[in-house]
């Protein structure tokens, strides 16, 4: 018996994500080398694809002719208004959805209608209403935001513990102490993750708005670069954007990690 | 606070859950409630906090003392702490609409926070506590707001059998130092005749009363292992069990 014991194997593990610094980091350095290596060595033809330090000159020369602020500061501008405007409406629409039971009845089929719409269809209807300059970009944008806000935010609040409640109204709650100390924190969650999937068609809208009726703007660039085929400056346009995305989702990270921490 | 309950009924979809309950539960005393699963418990101790309307009958308080903040106060089987807010603030929660300075709410907090033996986990959040130490947070909660009766669901079915063993230990103290009006559900018939000075038997579903147990020996003197609550516990059982079975078999719609 005692001799023929052998160690238990291993199997349980896994499936349980992880912190890991640098890995991130990590990925872009390695493709980006590559990149550059692969280009600079002729492996791949400069007219497939630039070189990565051709697209790094590009932005020496953006930022020297000070172009890069001309078109980086407009288009954040929008993203910024835009979203603003439509996750604040978004936000607004979904607490009144979740809250009453009217609001839910007349306002899910009408959400549900819109949400399909491809939104950058509408952008000429929007140049008509808001006008060519800002405020049709800021109309699509918050428009393609607010939709994914509305279900995101109403969503979170149908998730809300009901005992939570409950226990606020058996201690005499008053209904907007409820809804400030209990629904509202516990519809963050769900909140901040609608956050990043409205951001990231802000961004997508914005330089589909850009690039159909503008002078400046990442998009307007990304445009004018292509119809020229000259890919250093395509790409220097479409890095502007990967960093934008990047940011954005940096951000709701660091919000989710300094808003959520109590959740285990 | 005196609480009456005068023939109360209820049904959900049509379904008869409780029947004809009439029952009184007497000022500093401590009723409690047992039954098998589904017979209403939750229900009729809903019904007398003011959480659901009766479908029948009537629920009856008296006036309850003046400086009560809220008369009718819950513990929950979950605790039902919200988990953005440290163990302090769980507490000024529900102090935070009645017009207090900040300083008469902080002596509350800091008060009950001792009383339960808290004072040193008020920085803490919900989920670095044991279960044990959540439920201890719910009923420093519940005594915050001075309560006339206080509503137990099943407060220890979620701990396991030493912590309910210590809490049922601190429920007793809590009740000699001052004693409390309250109304305890219970699947656990030991608990219920460590707590209870009456103990209501439901039947299972639609709940009636099956049967009422006096207990006279004071809290304080009841311990584990006692003779005489086994013969009580027994007793209990022997009116459940058929009961009980017959409940565990049946389907939850009752069709
Ligand atoms: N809000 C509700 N809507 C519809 N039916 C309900 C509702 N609440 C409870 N019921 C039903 O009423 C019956 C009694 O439920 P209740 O929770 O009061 O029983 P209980 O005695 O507390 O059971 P347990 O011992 O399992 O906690 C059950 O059949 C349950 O399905
Ligand atoms: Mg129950």
């Amino acid at each position: 018996m005692a001799d023929d014991l052998n160690a238990v194997p291993f199997r349980g593990g896994g499936f349980r994500p992880e912190r890991r610094r640098g890995v991130g980091w990590l990925v872009f350095v390695v493709l980006l080398g590559l990149w550059e290596l692969l280009t600079a060595t002729g492996v791949i033809s400069n007219l497939t694809l630039p070189r990565l330090s051709d697209v790094a000159m590009t932005y020496v020369y953006l930022w020297e002719s000070g172009l890069l602020f001309k078109h980086v500061i407009p288009s954040l501008q929008r993203f910024a208004v835009g979203s603003l405007m439509g996750l604040t409406a978004g936000v607004a629409v979904g607490f009144a959805i979740g809250l009453f039971s009217l609001a839910r009845a007349g306002l899910v089929p009408l959400v549900a209608a819109l949400f399909p719409i491809p939104k950058i269809a509408l952008l000429p209807l929007f140049v008509i209403w808001f006008g060519i300059d800002e405020g049709s970009k800021y109309a699509l944008i918050a428009f393609g935001v607010f939709t994914p806000t509305v279900v995101a935010t109403y969503g979170g609040v149908d998730n809300v513990d009901r005992g939570l409640i409950r226990m606020g109204q058996s201690f005499g709650l008053s209904w907007m102490s409820i809804v400030r100390k209990i629904v509202l924190p516990g519809a963050l969650p769900a909140l901040l993750s609608g956050l990043r999937v409205s951001l990231a068609i802000a961004i997508i809208l914005l330089v589909a708005a850009e690039m159909l009726g503008a002078q400046h703007g990442i998009g307007a660039y990304i445009l004018e670069a292509g119809s020229l085929y000259d890919l250093e400056r395509l790409f220097a346009g479409v890095i502007m954007l990967s960093a934008l995305g990047v940011a954005v989702s940096w951000g709701i990270g660091q919000l989710e990690r300094r808003l959520l921490a109590w959740r285990s | 606070m005196d609480l009456m309950l005068q023939s109360v009924g209820h049904s959900y979809n049509g379904q008869t859950v409780l029947e004809d309950i009439s029952l009184d539960i007497p000022s500093g005393q401590i009723v409690c409630l047992i039954g098998p699963s589904g017979c209403g418990k939750s229900t009729l101790l809903r019904l007398i906090g003011g959480l659901e309307q009766p479908g029948a009958g009537r629920v009856l308080a008296s006036a309850p003392p003046a400086d009560s903040l809220n008369p009718l106060t819950y513990i929950f089987q979950d605790f039902a702490l919200l988990p953005w807010r440290t163990v302090a603030g769980n507490v000024a929660l529900v102090l935070e609409d009645h017009a207090l300075s900040a300083s008469e709410r902080a002596a509350i907090v800091q008060d009950v926070l001792a009383r339960t033996k808290l004072s040193e986990f008020a920085q803490a959040l919900p989920k670095q506590l044991s279960g044990g130490m959540k439920q201890r947070v719910a009923i420093a909660r519940a005594l915050a707001v001075r309560p006339a009766a206080l509503l137990l669901d099943e407060p220890l079915s979620a701990l396991d059998s030493q912590t309910r063993e210590l809490l049922l230990d601190d429920l007793v103290d809590l009740w000699t130092r001052q004693p409390f009006t309250g109304v305890y559900v219970t699947h656990n018939l030991y608990e219920a005749t460590r707590l209870g000075a009456r103990i209501v038997v439901l039947s299972r579903r639609p709940g009636r009363i099956r049967d009422i147990v006096d207990i006279d020996r004071p809290l304080a003197e009841r311990a584990i292992g006692d003779p005489a609550l086994e013969a009580i516990q027994k007793r209990l059982w022997g009116a459940m069990r058929d009961e009980a079975l017959a409940a565990d078999r049946e389907l939850a719609d009752g069709r």
